[in-house]
């Protein structure tokens, strides 16, 4: 199995800690799945064989791994995108309070961007989508609600989307950097909320919250048509592993 | 969910997995979730499946009565403290049934999925053997506890994604409990900053701060992927520790847990 060979290659290399991986064997690693994941398609029950190829005006997420690092590239380049403007020009009648909350927010979002964008250059450099270019025109930002509509809807597919793409993950590197980074959203998630409805129980609603207690984990083509309004640059996530 | 890879992955890690499906055939088991049931309802079923077929694999039954025994830890914890009268505040009650809903919904679901196997509960004792005497009359220390546990939640079942790789639709349930507890673990902290005016507990934890310090040990972490990223973007320390939660080993959790068994 690909996975195995994987894993096992990393082990070798790894030495079991994974914490003080280098810079260069994150690299090494990102290398040997990009590489076996080409080998992988054949061999893989993976129904993605529908390959539409990048046009000039398609950005074509890519496959395996480096195609799901792309995927979560894409969604904290539109968040950031966002709460840049939000800070920028803000709602009427924003408090200091929601303003740190934003501009906190705004932080993370540029930090979980910045950051795939040099693990990716580094990791897989002809591989990398490029920036995209946003399209917030249906949001305005002057309007508290709107704005804050706007955001929870991002911070709730930002969780369900990364919920989604988890079991695809096949270096454990990366599946740990994604768990690290998916509460971070959840965490946005409910504190928006709770600036919308505040004391209530929207933080963790029924609505995004099942019976069993469990949040949504969303495939990557709901997430993706649910984005794409957003987004001037068309976006295909169709050779992401589903 | 693709139920048809799930089988086939079920069968991949355990080949007799099917043979021990004891209530019907693949088909069967198709027909069941399409026709019969409402989509909410699929979680449930796939729980009696896991519990007969695929948690039989040692990891996964380890990590789930792990997962168990915080999930234990924390509903006794919210039904205690939502069975006490004058300690939450009326308008924020809705918030703590809330979150004990999901708690003893977690319980349910992980014993479902473990059966047989799932581990007794233990009895706890959440004044922390007398650290957090007043957890039960006082609002602020209960607020300190639950929030502790909460983050300590959030930690524990990011620690353990790398041991459900090989068990996809496992993966993918405790990542989908794993951003429940981080939302229980932004309005906790919320409430626990107003209450306690202190404007540096955010929904999101910075640096290492937070007690008791063995929850947030590690939290200052800002190395990713082998990459320092201090001065990335030019933010602040405190911004890039907040950006990511770091998880905790099994044997971290069960150190933090062991304050209240």
């Amino acid at each position: 199995m690909i996975n195995n060979n994987i894993s096992q290659k990393d082990s070798d290399t790894k030495k079991g800690d994974e914490s003080v991986l280098n810079r260069r064997l994150f690299l090494r690693s990102a290398g040997i799945a990009t590489a076996v994941g080409t080998l992988a398609i054949g061999a893989c029950k993976d129904d993605d064989d529908d390959m539409t190829p990048s046009t000039g005006t398609t950005v074509d997420l890519g496959r395996d791994d480096v195609g799901i690092l792309n995927y979560a590239y894409a969604l904290e380049q539109l968040e950031a995108a966002f709460y840049e403007q939000v800070v920028k020009t803000p709602y009427t009648g924003i408090t200091a309070a929601e303003t740190a909350i934003l501009t906190d927010i705004r932080d993370h979002e540029i930090i979980h961007r910045d950051f795939f964008k040099a693990a990716l250059t580094a990791a897989a450099p002809t591989q990398i989508i490029p920036s995209l270019e946003v399209d917030f025109s249906s949001i305005d930002f002057t309007n508290r609600a709107k704005v804050l509509g706007a955001a929870k809807l991002f911070e709730d597919t930002g969780v369900a989307a990364y919920n989604g793409a988890g079991k695809f993950i096949k270096n454990a590197t990366y599946l740990t950097l994604a768990g690290k980074i998916v509460s971070v959203e959840a965490r946005h998630a409910a504190a928006i909320s709770d600036l919308i409805t505040p004391k209530t129980a929207d933080f963790a609603s029924d609505t995004q919250i099942d019976t069993n207690g469990l949040d949504k984990a969303t495939p990557s083509a709901t997430i993706l048509a649910a984005v794409q309004p957003y987004l001037k640059t068309k976006i295909s996530g169709a050779n992401l592993p589903k | 969910m693709d139920i048809f890879k799930i089988v086939d992955e079920i069968q991949k890690i355990d080949g007799d997995a099917m043979g021990r499906l004891e209530h019907a055939t693949r088909r069967h088991f198709m027909s069941k979730i399409g026709s019969k049931l409402a989509a909410v309802a699929v979680p449930t079923v796939f729980a009696s499946i896991v519990n007969k077929a695929y948690a039989q694999s040692a990891g996964a039954i380890d990590i789930l009565n792990f997962a168990l025994t915080l999930e234990y830890l924390e509903d006794d914890f919210y039904k205690q403290a939502n069975g006490t009268a004058n300690l939450i505040p009326a308008a924020d009650k809705v918030i703590f049934t809330q979150i004990g809903k999901h708690e003893t919904q977690h319980v349910a679901f992980l014993k479902g999925a473990l059966g047989t196997k799932a581990v007794a509960k233990p009895t706890f004792d959440f004044t922390g053997k007398g650290a957090f005497a007043s957890v039960f009359t006082d609002y602020n220390t209960f607020l300190t506890v639950s929030h502790a546990l909460e983050d300590t939640g959030v930690r524990a079942y990011k620690g353990q994604a790398g041991g459900l790789m090989a068990d996809p639709a496992l993966l993918e349930y405790a990542l989908q409990v794993h951003s429940v507890e981080a939302r229980h673990a932004s309005i906790v902290r919320k409430l626990l900053g107003a209450a306690t005016g202190n404007a540096s507990i955010k929904s999101w934890i910075t640096g290492n701060a937070g007690a008791p310090a063995a929850v947030y040990a590690g939290e200052d972490n800002k190395t990713q992927g082998g990459v320092d990223l201090t001065g990335l973007a030019g933010k602040s320390d405190a911004a890039i520790t907040e950006a990511f939660d770091e998880p905790l080993t099994k044997e971290q959790v069960l150190a933090i847990a062991g304050l209240f068994l």
